[in-house]
């Protein structure tokens, strides 16, 4: 018996175990939507921007492991999916975009609501692709939720016609599927890798670079086994952040721009670079003619075209993370590392990650009571000072995980992110660290987050700057602040130096804003106060707390390397 | 890092015959400014495969890289290096030569004579030079007759294909 492309659809969403779509209905997705309001497996979250819905599903992907579904209508609703589809690509989230489109022959007609969304995202997919002939329909499908999971995972987009969600066809829904041109790597070359590990045996001062990799395969628990066994010191990548817990005494810090001091001199100064599921992003870099300059690099991605493009590698491994774990545990043995680890304390000791504690309420002093308050589940951020801050300051590890925008750096994807994964994992903590700046980009699903009975704690610091440009222009644009004050109205004066007694009032009111749309709001503006509001936020069981943090429009993000020079050149305060 | 030298590189690229494969393959090239010579793409023996001949003009380390970068997409089923193995590669070109006296003639079919190629059309004061050589071979007839025939030709060419050989001497 036939089927018709609108079953076969929710068919294969049924089949592939799905959850939970965020979806945001239109006139060429309506029939799809109508399927699934007739079912009761699968949940629609309905954020109330597309940008906030595949944002929200990147949070649950990266909360969950499984991918994210998003559904879409076309034309504006598949654009208002591109940054979200960049973000995901940059940090391989499994995401499996359907989206709306006009039917086959309206297709080049310049038909309301047409965009030709698969050519518009084709370098910032894994694989796109528009249905053409209702017989494609369920291998199409299984081959993105296949695609999207393995490997290095990444966002696939699939674009429906309308005609095609109609039209009526085979009804099954393939378990598997035959791709002749996608071979994820599996297994690893084992002389490569012990070539690997001959080198860092053979270390004097060998270090340990942990990428997002580590914790994208999941394999944290193999990562700490190598670590606590050959005792080397780990540093890592923002996404690399809790691939070893943060108060675990081999872990130095992270490092790269605003890594810590500690951090950035071991990469300087070690003799072999053991690198695990990175890019080598010119963020952590600097300057690659100064790179890692006295040491041999060993690389090991799952990505072939990572491995010597960036930087050039003594040791090229390609597989995944645990893969390469697994083995390597194998042969670890006991490495002499005492002296080497002594030198990393003294330049812990020299300039220890820490803002003053004499001038009122600091990031520093926030975060440390969000980890006392707060010690388990996940740690959202969105883009900016408060992010690196985050980085800094906040203890992760196996039950608290870190869900941040690193490559992109999207500014606006905090909260949705922290909306996916409180509907991912609702017995989990998910506290939100943003910035004004960052929260008012998509501070509409405020009205998901109450709808959805989330309650999520979000924590806004609020400097009253686009704080990252404005630490950039207070150090290298001779304190001209661009366009970077919030609070800057019509009739302020053009060059403006900072904040004084006669500048307008910040907007919005973020209590006020919260308050309208039924969630909670709170102020803090005394470190006195910062335990005791979070406190309070915890016994909010029905709703999110907004916690506005009025901090300080002068605090920076230090150390800094300017970009583009060698990571020993920190500006230290 | 190691500056290699630039120079010419051969590709043999086997994709999926599908909607939007080309224009991926391409967007590559321009997306992360790879310096793409010339592409031609064509069904083979298969109806469901397309092979592309693609010609870069890179150094060591970015070659490595589009190659890798080709080898991952989802629609790529084959890169095949064809730098370095002997091959057979031809590009059709057509060389319009026009405003030509009986003299000019003369030499436009001397010059064909020489160079191997086919006078595929001929006019009063025209002729229409047909051309399957390889690319170089090309750039050089090229170079001659705007030379030769200052600011009166017509050039149309359909980029190299090249395929391996099965004898190993040829190239």
């Amino acid at each position: 018996m036939n089927m018709t492309g609108r079953r076969l659809f929710l068919k294969a969403l049924q089949e592939e175990g799905v959850e939970m779509v965020f979806g945001y209905p239109g006139g060429y997705v309506t029939d799809l939507f109508d399927e699934l309001y007739r079912q009761e497996g699968i949940r629609l979250v309905l954020p109330r921007h597309e940008q906030g819905l595949i944002h929200a599903a990147e949070g649950y992907a990266k909360a969950t492991g499984k991918p994210g579904v998003c559904l879409v209508t076309s034309g504006p609703g598949a654009t208002n999916l591109v940054t979200g589809l960049a973000d995901a690509h940059y940090d391989n989230v499994p995401l499996v975009c359907f989206t709306g489109q006009v039917p086959l022959e309206l297709i080049g007609n310049d038909a309301f609501q047409e965009v030709d969304i698969v050519g518009m995202t084709r370098s910032i997919t894994k694989y796109g692709v528009t249905v053409r002939n209702r017989e494609d329909l369920g291998r199409i499908i299984k081959m993105a939720f296949y695609i999207a999971s393995s490997g290095k995972p990444g966002p696939v987009l699939v674009d429906i016609p309308k005609d095609i969600q109609l039209a009526s066809g085979d009804p099954e829904y393939p378990e598997s599927v035959q791709i002749r041109g996608y071979k994820p790597a599996s297994g690893v070359h084992v002389g490569q890798l012990k070539k690997a590990y001959k080198l860092l045996k053979s270390a004097k001062r060998p270090l340990i670079l942990a990428g997002g990799g580590v914790n994208i395969s999941g394999a944290n628990e193999l990562f700490q086994e190598l670590v606590e066994t050959m005792r080397i010191p780990v540093v890592t990548t923002i996404m690399g952040k809790g691939a070893l817990p943060t108060d675990h005494s081999l872990y130095i810090g992270s490092c790269g721009m605003h890594g810590k001091y500690a951090a950035n001199m071991a990469v300087m100064e070690c003799d072999v670079l053991f690198s695990i599921g990175t890019r080598f992003n010119d963020r952590i870099t600097g300057d690659l003619s100064e790179f890692a300059p006295k040491a041999s690099i060993v690389h090991i991605d799952v990505d072939t075209a990572a491995i010597s493009r960036n930087v050039e590698v003594d040791v090229p491994v390609v597989a995944d993370a645990g893969t390469a774990l697994e083995k390597l545990l194998e042969w670890a043995e006991k490495m002499d590392t005492v002296a080497w680890q002594e030198r990393i304390e003294e330049w812990e000791k020299e300039y220890p990650l820490g803002q003053r504690r004499d001038r009122g309420m600091t990031p520093q002093m926030i975060l440390e009571e969000v980890n006392r308050e707060f010690p388990t589940g996940f740690l959202v951020t969105d883009v900016g000072q408060h992010q690196m801050w985050a980085i800094q300051f906040s203890e992760l590890g196996p039950n608290r995980r870190l869900i941040t925008s690193g490559g992109l750096g999207t500014m606006g994807f905090g909260f949705p992110a922290a909306i996916g994964a409180k509907l991912g994992r609702p017995e989990q903590d998910v506290v939100l660290i943003t910035g004004d700046g960052g929260f008012q980009m998509n501070m509409q699903e405020l009205a998901t987050a109450v709808c959805e009975k989330l309650p999520i704690i979000i924590c806004v610091f609020n400097n009253q700057y686009l704080g990252m440009v404005r630490q950039i222009q207070q150090l290298f644009y001779g304190k001209r602040y661009a366009h970077t004050c919030l609070r800057r109205r019509l009739g302020c004066p053009l060059m403006c130096k900072g904040p004084g007694a006669d500048c307008p009032p910040y907007t919005p009111d973020f209590v006020k804003l919260a308050q309208s749309f039924g969630a909670y709001g709170a102020r803090v503006e005394k470190a006195e106060e910062i335990a005791g509001a979070l406190a309070e936020a915890r016994t909010h069981t029905d709703a999110p707390t907004v916690i506005e943090f009025l901090i300080s429009s002068e605090e920076l993000v230090l150390p800094m390397v300017k970009s583009g020079h060698a990571m020993n050149q920190m500006i230290l305060s | 890092m190691s500056v290699s030298k630039m120079k010419n590189r051969w590709i043999a690229l086997y994709v999926e015959n599908q909607v939007g494969v080309l224009a991926k393959v391409s967007g590559l090239f321009s997306g992360k400014s790879y310096n793409l010579q010339s592409l031609t793409v064509g069904t083979t023996e298969d109806e469901t495969v397309s092979r592309m001949t693609i010609s870069v003009l890179s150094d060591d380390r970015t070659f490595e890289q589009i190659k890798k970068q080709l080898n991952r997409m989802v629609e790529v089923i084959k890169v095949v290096d064809l730098t370095q193995v002997p091959i057979h590669m031809k590009e059709i070109l057509f060389a319009k030569l026009l405003g030509l006296d009986e003299a000019g003639k003369e030499e436009a079919f001397r010059i064909a004579q020489v160079f191997g190629v086919d006078v595929a059309d001929i006019g009063e004061d025209s002729v229409l030079l047909e051309c399957k050589l390889t690319e170089r071979r090309n750039n050089e007839l090229i170079d001659l007759i705007k030379e030769r025939f200052k600011n009166s030709i017509e050039v149309v060419r359909g980029g190299a294909v090249a395929i391996e050989s099965i004898s190993t001497s040829c190239r």
